[in-house]
């Protein structure tokens, strides 16, 4: 058969654009100018746009509510109408810091049952809790009737019993006269004596924590020399005389801490002589030591750089300090630390876990249905919830390793566990676990992207292939591997379910890292920032006094996820210089 | 019996100069087969020593995956076998007492592209003594002279010998990669293209470079570029098809063909 002529010409016989008339025929469609799929373009854009605006105003509501905790507010004095029973146990006036202004939630009806304008109500937190029952205070903006600054109002930091708003009005000193709260010395003096209280408060913990402390823990060791020569299996002979050292030595000990006790005691008593007489906004009038005090400020006083100082100040207390009173007040130390201790140790356990198990997955075994179900097992295990890891964490970890390891090295100290509960090391190992997938996946990646060139160099050179993954494909795909850490330390640094079951505890009395050898305490329960919020923000007291700190923490938690985030990429933007592939 | 050592190549009893082994390398009756697919169909040749030998043809002939098969490159892939044997000095590649680690360490190889690692000109050139233990620093610092000496590029490096290796141009990548193959003196050089990516300038300083190296290695250089083939090499093999159509001294390939295929080749009329 001969080979069919193209047909690309116009058949005779068919419609062609010279022939208008025709009914059959219709005209080709105008040129569209618009290029072909741009509004998927914009499409595609909104897509970026909305995720943009979610992640910024995220970031941009904690940020600004975190922050906001620790900028002085001004305080006011309210001033009821006449008659009006708003005010705190019948009082005229009462005072605090303005929180918000919100229309009332309850419309209320004129006499025809019509619905009135809407009214407005303020909230003020008035402070004072041991005063009042309460911290904050709605007040309907008819009830008042005129708002004045004193400027006199201080803002007291109090150890145990949260913040407090007043007006001064007499100082007691231990040691001088008495000075009154209108006197030019009142404030010079209320500075000195809250100092002369904070470091007593330092003596008095130095030698409750650390000296009493080491006192207590030569005790238990003792106590346990003495288990072990009183029930060990076969008692030396001089076990009498050894006893005997042990009983004399705890004698003088059980002295030494007498001691302590006594000059600690005497601090306390000295804490309680300087007095502070003091009158609430609403009117009551209130005595306390001024060694409850930790810190004050007149903020009516304070200018906008007074303000920034202060602000400083806060936040930086909030940062280096213990929590105080249930958590809702000081700041937030064990917590940072805790997690920065636990990410760390779990980067270092999930690190050669993963990059080994991915290195035998891509460059030894054998590619076949095993190795893929394996790594169909692998990335699903990134998908497990995360509780689940910490039941298996409590399971296995906590009470198989802990428990046979409290068997074999802690037997004397028994029942009371070691390691055989929750502690810092059970946690990060039960997150490495948990991130080990994501860097068997990157690392996997990492190492294909290595490039077919280097691996046949390295080996033509004579390399045997370990020497080869050694020395040329590991360092290569470095970045890769460290990419893959960046994630899963942003996923171990922020979960909280699993380690509430495996080591994290409300309050945790030692840090896991400290100055008491053996300096790392693995065993160590501790405190985490996102058990933090979840505690402040459920368990706390007084929920709405807390959530001022539960914004400043998660601010925080960003912060520290961030700043860990930024020191990994780092190192690997300074890697990726170093091991850039060839342009050539 | 104690071990075969690698050393055991004939070769390394310095043979008299002019006496060279011309069937240093022997390819007896070699088939190779990627899983079902035959690439190289019964080739036999002998290769001499301290000569250049040129393998050229058309794309997918096969003359890489012969050349790659001198270092067992190719064992590299899943699914791959051959038929016959490969004889270096008289003794096969494929001796199961020969490591192939111990015969990649006597045949230096040079890629199409260059690679150099991601490390100083240094320690590129001392790869192989480093991977082989030896880690002296007088002779690492001698062998990395005379090695780059030897690919005509220490004038050229030696004041940046501890900075990256990809700060060098691509012609002179490619000689840093000679000199990495040549550093722990192997008896044979493979080149799979040597100069398919590079400029004419560089390309004639590698040719100059194959020139000097004849001295002391064997050379067999793969290449697309018939010209360098007959500018370099003393003896060229022509594929076609995973069959070796004519092997011949060079000047008869390109002056005096036996074969037709041969012939329509090296005059440009395909491939």
């Amino acid at each position: 058969m001969p080979p069919v002529a193209p047909t690309f010409a116009a058949s005779p016989a068919g419609p062609s654009p010279d022939t208008p008339k025709d009914p059959a025929y219709t005209p080709p469609p105008e040129p569209s100018f618009r290029p072909a799929g741009e509004s998927w373009v914009w499409f595609t854009s909104m897509g970026l746009a909305i995720g943009l605006v979610m992640i910024l105003g995220l970031l941009g509501l904690i940020i600004s509510n975190g922050l906001a905790v620790f900028w002085p507010k001004p305080v006011v004095q309210v001033q009821l109408v006449e008659g009006s029973q708003a005010g705190i146990r019948g009082s005229p006036t009462f005072g605090g810091e303005h929180v918000k202004t919100q229309e009332k939630r309850v419309t209320q009806l004129d006499e025809d049952g019509k619905p009135l304008p809407p009214a407005y109500e303020y909230q003020f937190y008035v402070a004072n809790r041991d005063a009042y029952g309460f911290s904050f205070k709605y007040i309907d903006r008819k009830e008042v009737l005129a708002i004045t600054h004193p400027a006199n109002a201080i803002v007291a930091e109090r150890f145990s019993l949260g913040t407090a708003i007043f007006l001064p009005r007499e100082l007691r000193p231990f040691e001088s006269a008495a000075i009154p709260g209108d006197s030019p010395e009142f404030i010079p003096t209320l500075e000195r004596l809250v100092q002369a209280g904070n470091e007593r408060r330092r003596e008095i913990r130095q030698i409750e924590r650390h000296q009493i402390g080491a006192i207590n823990r030569e005790l238990s060791r003792l106590h346990l020399q003495r288990r072990a020569l009183e029930h060990g299996p076969n008692p030396p002979a001089d076990a009498p005389a050894r006893l005997a050292a042990i009983d004399a030595r705890a004698a003088t000990l059980q002295a030494e801490f007498e001691g302590l006790a006594a000059r600690a005691r005497q601090l306390r008593e000295r804490q309680a002589a300087d007095t502070l007489s003091y009158v609430t906004l609403s009117g009551a009038e209130r005595v306390t030591p001024v060694a409850e005090i930790l810190d004050f400020t007149l903020p009516n006083q304070l200018g906008f750089f007074g303000k920034l100082r202060e602000f400083v100040v806060r936040f930086w207390k909030f940062l280096s300090e213990e929590p105080r009173a249930a958590n809702m007040e000081g700041g937030i130390f064990p917590a940072i630390f805790g997690t920065f201790v636990m990410t760390l140790l779990m980067s270092v356990a999930v690190t050669p876990f993963g990059v080994l198990a991915a290195i035998y997955l891509r460059e030894y075994a054998k590619q076949g249905l095993f190795v893929r179900c394996v790594r169909i097992a692998v990335n699903n295990l990134a998908g497990v919830p995360s509780i689940v890891f910490g039941v298996f964490g409590l399971g296995f970890f906590v009470y198989m390793v802990g428990g046979s390891i409290d068997q074999l090295f802690f037997s004397l100290s028994l029942p009371t566990p070691t390691f055989g509960t929750g502690g810092v090391l059970w946690a990060s190992a039960t997150l490495a676990l948990m991130t080990v997938p994501v860097v068997i996946v990157s690392t996997e990646e990492a190492l294909a992207a290595v490039s077919r060139g280097s691996r046949e160099g390295s080996l033509a050179c004579g390399a045997s292939k370990w020497q080869t993954i050694q020395r040329i494909v590991l360092p290569a795909s470095l970045p890769g591997i460290l990419t893959g850490l960046i994630l899963a330390m942003a996923r171990g640094a922020g979960e909280v379910a699993p380690l509430m079951l495996v080591g994290v505890v409300k309050l945790a009395p030692t840090l896991p890292i400290d100055g008491i050898p053996p300096f790392v305490h693995l065993e160590r329960k501790f405190m985490h920032l996102g058990f933090h919020i979840f505690d402040l923000g459920f368990q706390s007291p007084d929920s709405e006094a807390a959530k001022p700190m539960v914004f400043a923490t998660t601010f925080l938690l960003i912060l520290l996820v961030v700043c860990l985030n930024l020191g990994a990429i780092l190192i690997r933007n300074h890697l990726r210089k170093k091991y850039k592939v060839s342009t050539f | 019996m104690a071990l075969a050592r690698p050393s055991d190549f004939a070769h390394a009893s310095a043979p008299a100069p002019g006496t060279f082994n011309p069937a240093y390398i022997q390819v007896k009756n070699f088939s190779f087969y990627y899983g079902h697919n035959k690439v190289l169909h019964s080739l036999a040749l002998d290769i001499p020593e301290r000569q250049v030998t040129a393998f050229i043809g058309p794309s997918g002939c096969g003359k890489s995956t012969l050349l790659r098969n001198l270092n067992r490159m190719n064992d590299l892939i899943d699914g791959v076998r051959h038929e016959g044997d490969i004889t270096v000095g008289g003794r096969s590649i494929y001796d199961p007492l020969l490591e192939v680690i111990a015969l990649r360490k006597r045949i230096g190889m040079v890629f199409q592209k260059s690679n150099p690692f991601p490390k100083s000109i240094y320690e590129n050139v001392v790869y192989a003594l480093r991977v082989a233990g030896r880690n002296g620093k007088s002779e690492l610092d001698e062998v990395v002279e005379r090695s780059l000496r030897g690919a005509a590029l220490w004038d050229e490096v030696k004041d940046r010998l501890h900075e990256s290796a990809f700060g060098l141009s691509g012609g002179q990548q490619q000689r840093l990669c000679i000199a990495r193959a040549i550093a722990n003196r192997p008896e044979i050089l493979l080149m799979d293209e040597p100069c398919s990516a590079l400029d004419p300038i560089a390309t004639s300083k590698v040719e100059e470079l194959i020139h000097e190296l004849k001295k002391e290695f064997t050379i067999v250089i793969v290449t697309h570029n018939m010209q360098q083939a007959a500018r370099v090499s003393d003896r060229t093999a022509f594929f076609y098809l995973g069959k070796l159509i004519e092997y011949a001294a060079t000047p008869d390939i390109f002056m005096n063909p036996k074969n037709p295929q041969t012939e329509a080749y090296v005059s440009g009329r395909f491939g």
